[in-house]
C-alpha cells in the first residue's frame, strides 16, 4: 500500500516503506493468516455490541443506539512525539484555565487589547453568574480534550479545544481492551503505555478539588464523595456516563435524585439525602440550574448555583468554561498562549479566518471552494462546509447564510490530515485521522493519559472523523521507549 | 445506594420473573393444547390470557382464542403493551439505568439476551418456532441469575433484585393457582371421581413443579396435596411459602443494613401472622379464593411499602 504523495500516511512513507513507529506492528500483521484477521475484525463488533459500548443518535427514531464502528489498526505514536505534543498540550491547557480566570476577573487580556471586548458579550456560554468568583482550586476545565490533527512528520495543529464536557474517553478505553482481548500476543511483543487507569486518575483529579464544605470532613479522614451527572438513558453518551461513574465508584444521578438540603447539594438515597461534594456533570450550563439558566430544564438542581457560589460542591467543568472553547476564541489561541505563559505555543493553531473581520470575509466569500467554514458555535461536524467536497448549489446557498451573520463564522484551509491504515476486505487502505487525547486538571497539576482517542473517517477520500457523521475509532498507541 | 437505582433493580427482576413465568404459562398452554381436543385446547387458551389479565386488550384484536393468535399476542403482540418483548426491554432499560451497580457478567447476560429475544420477537412466531422462543425466555433467566448469583456483591442492592424476584413469583404463583381453584374445589367433596388430572399437570407446570410434585407424592395426583405443594412447601422454589420466606429474609437484611425497621417489614410480619401456620384444611375452610386474593392483596401492599420505606420515588 501507498499514500498519495500529498497525504502524510503515519505507517508508510512515499516509497512505501513502514515508519519506525509501525515497524513492529507490521512485522507481526505480516505474520498473521488473512483469513483470521477478517474473522477478528468481525468478532471486533460482536464485543461491542454485546458490552453495549452504544451511543445515540437524536432524530433517528430506529436505531436509537448504534456502534461507533471499531477499526483494529492501531494508530501509533512514538514517545519522542508523544513528550512534544504533551507539553504542547500541557501549555495550552494551562493557558486556557489562566484565561477563564482572567475572563471572569480583572479581564487583562482585554485591558492588553489581546482580545476584543465583544467576544465575551456576543458569547452565550458566557456567564455573568461567574463573575468574581473563583472555583475551588481555581480550576474552570477539569477534564479537557484537545483536538490534534497532523499533516506532516513534525506537524501537528490544534483543530479545537473542547473545555466543556469532552466525551469519547469511554472509547478510549474500550478499544484498548477490545485489542488486549483479540491480540494479547501483540501487546507482550510490544511495550504500549497503559490508559485503563484513566479512571482512577480522574477519580484522584475530582477529589483533588472537593469544595470548601468538605474542608472539615477531610480533617475527620473522610474521602469526598464524587457524583456523575447524567442527563439520562436517552442521552447520546449515556454509556460513558455510566461507564465512568462504575469505573470511579461514584454514583450516576440525574436531576431527579437530586435536591438542595441544608445548603447542600444532596442525592437521594435509600438512607435518605446525602451531600455530594464534587460533581462530575455531563449536562450543559443551560440545563444545569432551571432557577439560574433555562426554567424549563428537568436535567440539573434548582438552586445548585447558589451553593456552588457558597462554596457548598464543586462543579466539573465549572459552569462558564464554554466561552473559551469557541471557534471564534480559538482563533486567539496563540496570543492568549503567549499572553499567559510568556511562551510562544508549543502547539500551532490551524490558520483561521475570522468572518466577522471584514478583510476576511471577502477572502472566504472569494475562496468558499478550497476552505473549510465552520459555525462558531457549532459541533459534532454539523452545520460546516467542506469547500472541496461541496457542489456549486451547496457552495452557494452557504454563502447566502454566511452573509446574513458573517460573526457566526470562521474559515480554515482544507488540511491534508494524515492517513492511518484501517482494515478492510481487501487489505489495509488509508483513511483519515484525528487525535483527542485528555486532559485532566487539578490543584495538583496537569495529568495527561497518553493517547486518547483516534477518530477515523472510514470513506474513502471523506475528512470527516465524527461519529454522527460515519466517523470510526482505532485503539491509540503511545510507544515505551 | 440512589432509591431510583434502587427501583431500577427491583423491577428489572419483576420483568425479568415475569418474562419467564409467562413463557413457563406458555409451555404449558402448549402441551395441554396439544393433547386436548379443539374445544378444550381454546378454553385452555382463554384461561392463558385470562390468567395474564389480558382478555380485554385480546379480545379487541382477535376474535377466537387460536393457539397462534395467542402466543404471538403475549409475546409480540402490538396492542399488548405487556408483551414478552416489552418485558425484556424493561428488564433491559433498568439494567441500563442500574448499571452502576450491577456486574459486567450481569450486563452482558442481560445485554445478550436482549438482542437475541427482541430478533426472535421482531416476526411472527409460528408453530415450529414458538418451543425455542418459549426455551429461550426460560434460559434468558436462568442466565441472568446465574451471572447475578455469582457475581454481584452481597450489599442492599442484591436485596431489592431479590426482593423484586419473589415478589414477582408470587403473585404468579397465587394467579395460577387462582385462575384454576374451581377445577381443584370439586375434588374435596368428590374425592375419587374423575378428574381433570391433566389440568392439575398443566398448573404444576405452568410453575415448573411437575416433577418435583410427582416425586415427592409418588406420583399421585390429588387437589389437597397440589394446593399444600403450592402454597405451604416450603422446599419448592414458587411455592407462595418459599418465595414468602425469602421475601422476609431480604427484608430482615434491608432491615439490618439500614438500622432501621420500616412499613414493609411490619406489612410482612402482619401477613406472616394471617398466613403462618395455616394448614392445607383451614385455607380450603377459609375458601381457597379468598385467601389467594387476600395473599396478592398483601403482596402488592409490602411492594409499595418497599418503595416507599426506600425512596424509589422522589
Amino acid at each position: 500500500m501507498q499514500g498519495s504523495p500529498d497525504t502524510f500516511d503515519e505507517m508508510f512513507d512515499a516509497a512505501g516503506q513502514t515508519r519506525a513507529a509501525y515497524k513492529d506492528y507490521c512485522r507481526w500483521f505480516g505474520e498473521q493468516e488473512p483469513g483470521w484477521l477478517k474473522r477478528k475484525s468481525r468478532e471486533a463488533d460482536d464485543t461491542f455490541r454485546r458490552t453495549g459500548i452504544t451511543f445515540n443518535v437524536y432524530g433517528e427514531e430506529e436505531a436509537e443506539e448504534r456502534l461507533i464502528p471499531f477499526d483494529m489498526v492501531p494508530r501509533i505514536i512514538t514517545a519522542a512525539e508523544w513528550r512534544r505534543l504533551s507539553r504542547g498540550i500541557e501549555q495550552r491547557v494551562r493557558a486556557l484555565n489562566s484565561f477563564l480566570y482572567d475572563l471572569y476577573h480583572r479581564q487583562e487580556i482585554i485591558r492588553a487589547g489581546r482580545v476584543p471586548e465583544r467576544l465575551l458579550h456576543n458569547n452565550e456560554a458566557w456567564l455573568a453568574n461567574m463573575v468574581g468568583f473563583t472555583p475551588p482550586g481555581g480550576i474552570y476545565t477539569h477534564i479537557v480534550g484537545i483536538d490534534l490533527v497532523r499533516t506532516g512528520p513534525d506537524e501537528f495543529f490544534v483543530l479545537e479545544d473542547n473545555a466543556r464536557t469532552p466525551s469519547g474517553v469511554s472509547y478510549m478505553l474500550e478499544n484498548r481492551e477490545t485489542m488486549m482481548g483479540m491480540f494479547p500476543d501483540l501487546f507482550s511483543r510490544i511495550a504500549v503505555e497503559q490508559v485503563s487507569n484513566y479512571p482512577r486518575r480522574l477519580a484522584r483529579s475530582l477529589a483533588a478539588c472537593a469544595p470548601p464544605a468538605f474542608a472539615g470532613n477531610r480533617s475527620r479522614g473522610e474521602k469526598p464523595t464524587v457524583a456523575v451527572l447524567t442527563p439520562g438513558v436517552f442521552n447520546s453518551a449515556y454509556f460513558e456516563h455510566a461507564f465512568l461513574a462504575d469505573q470511579m465508584g461514584a454514583e450516576l444521578v440525574e436531576g431527579s435524585d437530586l435536591r438542595v438540603v441544608e445548603g447542600r447539594v444532596q442525592m437521594r438515597t435509600t438512607r435518605g439525602y446525602k451531600p455530594i461534594d464534587v460533581l462530575y456533570r455531563r449536562v450543559d450550563d443551560e440545563f444545569l440550574d432551571p432557577l439560574t439558566f433555562n426554567p424549563d430544564s428537568v436535567l440539573g438542581v434548582p438552586g445548585i448555583m447558589d451553593v456552588y457560589r457558597a462554596g457548598g460542591i464543586t462543579i466539573a467543568n465549572a459552569p462558564g468554561t464554554g466561552v473559551a472553547d469557541d471557534k471564534a476564541i480559538y482563533s486567539f489561541m496563540p496570543d492568549i498562549v503567549e499572553f499567559y505563559t510568556g511562551e510562544k505555543p508549543l502547539l500551532p493553531n490551524v490558520q483561521t479566518w475570522r468572518c466577522a473581520d471584514r478583510d476576511s470575509l471577502q477572502y472566504v466569500l472569494d475562496h468558499l471552494s478550497e476552505l473549510v467554514v465552520k459555525e462558531v458555535h457549532g459541533s459534532g461536524g454539523y452545520g460546516m462546509l467542506i469547500g472541496p467536497a461541496a457542489s456549486r448549489r451547496e457552495i452557494a446557498a452557504f454563502r447566502q447564510k454566511l452573509m446574513a451573520r458573517p460573526e457566526n463564522y470562521i474559515a480554515q484551509p482544507t488540511l491534508a490530515l494524515s492517513t492511518c491504515p484501517i482494515f478492510t476486505a481487501k487489505g489495509l487502505a488509508p483513511r483519515h485521522v484525528d487525535l483527542r487525547p485528555f486532559v485532566l486538571v487539578s490543584p495538583q497539576g496537569i495529568d495527561i493519559t497518553p493517547g486518547g482517542l483516534t477518530r477515523v473517517a472510514l470513506k474513502k477520500g471523506s475528512l470527516v472523523v465524527n461519529s454522527s457523521q460515519g466517523g470510526g475509532t482505532k485503539d491509540t498507541w503511545v510507544l515505551k521507549d | 445506594m440512589l432509591g431510583r437505582t434502587a427501583n431500577a433493580l427491583f423491577w428489572m427482576f419483576r420483568y425479568l420473573e415475569r418474562a419467564e413465568n409467562t413463557a413457563r404459562l406458555l409451555e404449558a398452554g402448549l402441551r395441554m393444547a396439544l393433547t386436548r381436543d379443539v374445544v378444550t385446547a381454546e378454553a385452555e387458551w382463554r384461561s392463558v390470557i385470562a390468567t395474564l389479565g389480558q382478555q380485554a386488550a385480546f379480545e379487541a384484536a382477535h376474535d377466537s382464542y387460536d393457539g397462534l393468535a395467542v402466543w404471538n399476542f403475549v409475546l409480540r403482540g402490538p396492542s399488548n403493551s405487556g408483551n414478552v418483548r416489552a418485558m425484556f426491554a424493561m428488564v433491559r432499560a433498568n439494567a441500563r439505568t442500574a448499571r452502576t451497580n450491577i456486574s459486567s457478567d450481569v450486563w452482558e447476560a442481560v445485554n445478550e439476551n436482549w438482542m437475541k429475544l427482541d430478533k426472535l420477537l421482531a416476526r411472527p412466531v409460528g408453530q415450529m418456532a414458538v418451543g425455542e422462543v418459549l426455551g429461550a425466555v426460560r434460559r434468558a433467566g436462568t442466565q441472568v441469575h446465574g451471572a447475578f448469583d455469582g457475581s454481584i456483591l452481597r450489599d442492599e442492592g442484591y436485596h431489592f433484585a431479590r426482593s423484586g424476584t419473589f415478589i414477582e413469583r408470587a403473585d404468579s404463583t397465587a394467579r395460577i393457582l387462582d385462575m384454576k381453584y374451581f377445577l381443584l374445589l370439586p375434588s374435596l367433596s368428590y374425592v375419587g371421581s374423575s378428574l381433570d388430572t391433566g389440568q392439575w399437570e398443566q398448573v404444576l407446570r405452568s410453575v415448573a413443579g411437575a416433577s418435583a410434585y410427582s416425586w415427592l407424592n409418588a406420583g399421585q395426583i390429588e387437589a389437597r396435596g397440589i394446593v399444600e405443594f403450592l402454597v405451604l412447601d416450603e422446599r419448592f422454589p414458587r411455592s407462595l411459602a418459599f418465595c414468602r420466606n425469602a421475601l422476609r429474609a431480604n427484608l430482615a437484611e434491608l432491615a439490618r443494613m439500614h438500622g432501621i425497621d420500616g412499613q414493609c417489614q411490619a406489612l410482612m410480619r402482619e401477613a406472616d401472622n394471617r398466613i403462618n401456620h395455616l394448614t392445607v384444611d383451614e385455607v380450603f375452610e377459609q375458601g381457597l379464593h379468598e385467601f389467594l386474593v387476600d395473599f396478592m392483596a398483601s403482596n402488592v401492599g409490602i411492594a409499595n411499602a418497599i418503595a416507599a420505606d426506600y425512596r424509589f420515588h422522589a
